[in-house]
């Protein structure tokens, strides 16, 4: 495979003995063919960039070869808190509604749909995991089209044919996405639909993990299903809700198909997070270093809400 | 332990009504799909009583190209997905299994880059494929794809190839095999059941991969099938038969591999796929 190239990460070793420093070089020999590529590309397609991004949002940044791209000092990061139409502040705020709204209902779905699936006169318990987790294997572009058709502006949309045409209930055919409420709900319908499986599957794997033993001790002891429910069944689920919310939570901080795909961040930007926020600033306007900033400061925001978790749950595996 | 029958009665209502509403918007699409010459947003009736037909599909199939960037997507999945298993078991097995310095230290850089959301990174992925002059090519994506997936799959299979005891590796000693035998012959046949639910999760993950794709590719006869639908429905918007048709065509794959490997799936987190573009 590989030979060490000039330009490795050297071990850091701070007892100068020659033969320590041996060791260590002798051990990066030995692991360098399997780790080289693997580390090669992580800094390459990982790491610059998240170095390259912070760089970026300082210049003034053309796409044009040749260009000078100058230092701008902290332009970006102001133009972005600064502007009129207050995009940056509208899609934070969107971002914390998205969390607010979506994660407490995907949670209580997946762990009720979880809970009964797994009641033990159920049968075809697979079946029912499957339909639950089809959404999940469906691409965001082709659940997008669904949702779009289904939430359809005029009276023959499904849910305006419902709603206006057979019950009544709206008084005219709603217009879903031009208006800003109505277009945030469409999204938020979507991603609890889309991703609700997800959670579902995961606490019926947990509590199929619980041991029947427990259970059996505790009908021997006479507690009845409720208590059983309460005293065995909600501790043992602590871990993995913990994993659960907290995926839920990065999930419904970083919205970006969501948006893009329903919406594209309409109407006039109001429904934008900041990850379609960014990348239309870049791709749509070419406003490269605006973008870049929006990035850092969302890689930031990211980073101090999911360091703490991460640390403990960074390692984690659910069967 | 006896369960009234009222109280099952209700709970299966309750959980069939939950796969009603996850099953019924499938079938509402696939019944829109039939319906021929829909050039105007169809009439709820319209759909439950079309009669099933593959006439819109074999049109988006032959005359609006989905066969070519079926096979284009065909191929930048398989070699990325390929390719970032095989980068991916081989720096797992790096981590796993030997000690060297700094190893903690990169360890800890790798677990960093995964709490920042890959979409960020965008940015500069395009710009460096740019400077390498691979914009408009499957390298530039297969580049971005692997190198950009390697830390997700390194964390995925790391736990694996760790709980793999150090006492399967002494026959291959015995026989005078060195890591690189071990690593063939005893650390990917154990770890199989988690390689295979990584490849689909890479599967999936590059075949509906979009935002990458659409900045790199350019030319219309290289676009990949999340890009062409995207496309195809901006041009045919109130055609919603033939855009389903289309998306239904490029759901095929995945669904079907998802129903092949379902019992021996490992679950990981829903946002985590092999990739992160």
């Amino acid at each position: 495979m590989s030979i060490p190239v000039a330009g490795q990460p050297k071990p850091v070793q701070r007892i100068p003995a020659g033969v320590k420093l041996k060791k260590g070089l002798q051990q990066w020999i030995k692991v360098l063919p399997y780790i080289f590529f693997g580390v090669l590309g992580t800094a390459v397609f990982v790491i610059y960039p998240m170095i390259k991004n912070i760089i970026i949002s300082f210049q003034d940044y053309s796409i044009m070869p040749n260009a000078e791209n100058p230092f701008i000092g902290f332009e970006n990061y102001v133009s972005a808190f600064t502007d009129p139409n207050n995009k940056v502040l509208m899609a934070i705020r969107n971002t914390f509604l998205n969390v607010a709204v979506t994660v407490p209902i995907n949670w209580f779905l997946a762990i009720v749909f979880a809970v009964l699936i797994n009641m033990h006169f159920i049968k075809h318990k697979i079946v029912f995991r499957t339909v639950y987790y089809l959404p999940i294997i469906t691409s965001w572009i082709v659940v997008a089209f669904l949702f779009r058709f289904l939430f359809a502006s005029g009276e023959y949309g499904l849910i305006n044919f419902i709603f206006y045409k057979q019950l009544g209930i709206f008084h005219e055919p709603v217009n879903f996405l031009s208006n800003y409420w109505s277009a945030m709900i469409v999204i938020w319908l979507f991603h609890i639909w889309k991703t609700v499986g997800w959670g579902v599957v995961i606490y019926l794997a947990a509590l199929q993990g619980i041991s029947k033993e427990y259970y059996e001790a505790a009908q021997i002891d006479g507690a009845n299903g409720t208590k059983q429910f309460w005293s065995i069944t909600v501790p043992m689920l602590g871990p993995v809700t913990a994993f659960v919310i907290i995926n839920l939570v990065n999930g419904a901080f970083n919205f970006f198909p969501q948006v893009y795909f329903i919406t594209k961040g309409g109407p006039m930007d109001q429904t934008q997070t900041l990850p379609s926020l960014m990348y239309l600033q870049a791709f749509k306007n070419f406003n490269f270093g605006y973008a870049s900033a929006v990035a850092v400061m969302m890689g930031i925001a990211v980073f101090l809400l999911t360091y703490s978790q991460m640390k403990k749950f960074g390692n984690q595996r659910f069967l | 332990m006896k369960t009234k029958w009222h109280i099952q009665t209700l709970v299966y209502g309750i959980i069939v009504l939950g796969a009603l509403a996850f099953l019924f918007p499938f079938v509402y699409m696939i019944m829109t799909s039939f319906i021929k010459g829909a050039y105007s947003l169809p009439r709820p009736k319209e759909v439950f009583s079309v009669i099933p037909n593959l006439y819109n599909y074999q049109l988006v199939w032959s005359k609006n190209n989905f066969a070519r960037y079926f096979l284009n997507s065909s191929l930048v999945t398989i070699v990325s997905m390929t390719g970032s298993l095989f980068l991916g078991c081989l720096t797992a097995y790096g981590f796993a299994r030997f000690n060297f310095p700094g190893k903690e230290l990169l360890f800890r850089v790798f677990l960093l880059t995964m709490m920042i959301p890959g979409v960020i990174n965008i940015i500069p992925q395009f710009l460096i494929i740019k400077s390498f002059g691979l914009v408009n090519t499957y390298w530039g994506l297969w580049l971005i794809y692997i190198g950009g997936g390697v830390v997700g799959s390194t964390f995925f299979l790391r736990g694996f190839f760790q709980s793999i005891p150090k006492e399967y590796e002494e026959s291959v000693l015995i026989d005078g095999g060195g890591s690189w035998r071990i690593f063939w012959n005893i650390y990917l046949p154990q770890s199989m059941p988690a390689i295979a639910t990584l490849a689909v999760l890479s599967f999936q993950g590059t075949w509906e991969e979009y935002f990458t794709a659409l900045v790199i590719i350019k030319e219309e006869a290289l676009r990949t099938l999340p890009v062409a639908l995207l496309m195809f429905n901006d041009k045919y918007a109130t055609n919603y038969s033939w855009v389903f048709a289309a998306s239904i065509i490029a759901l095929v794959p995945t669904v079907l591999l998802y129903i092949i490997f379902q019992k021996r799936f490992v679950q990981g987190g829903f946002n985590e796929g092999g990739v992160k573009g």
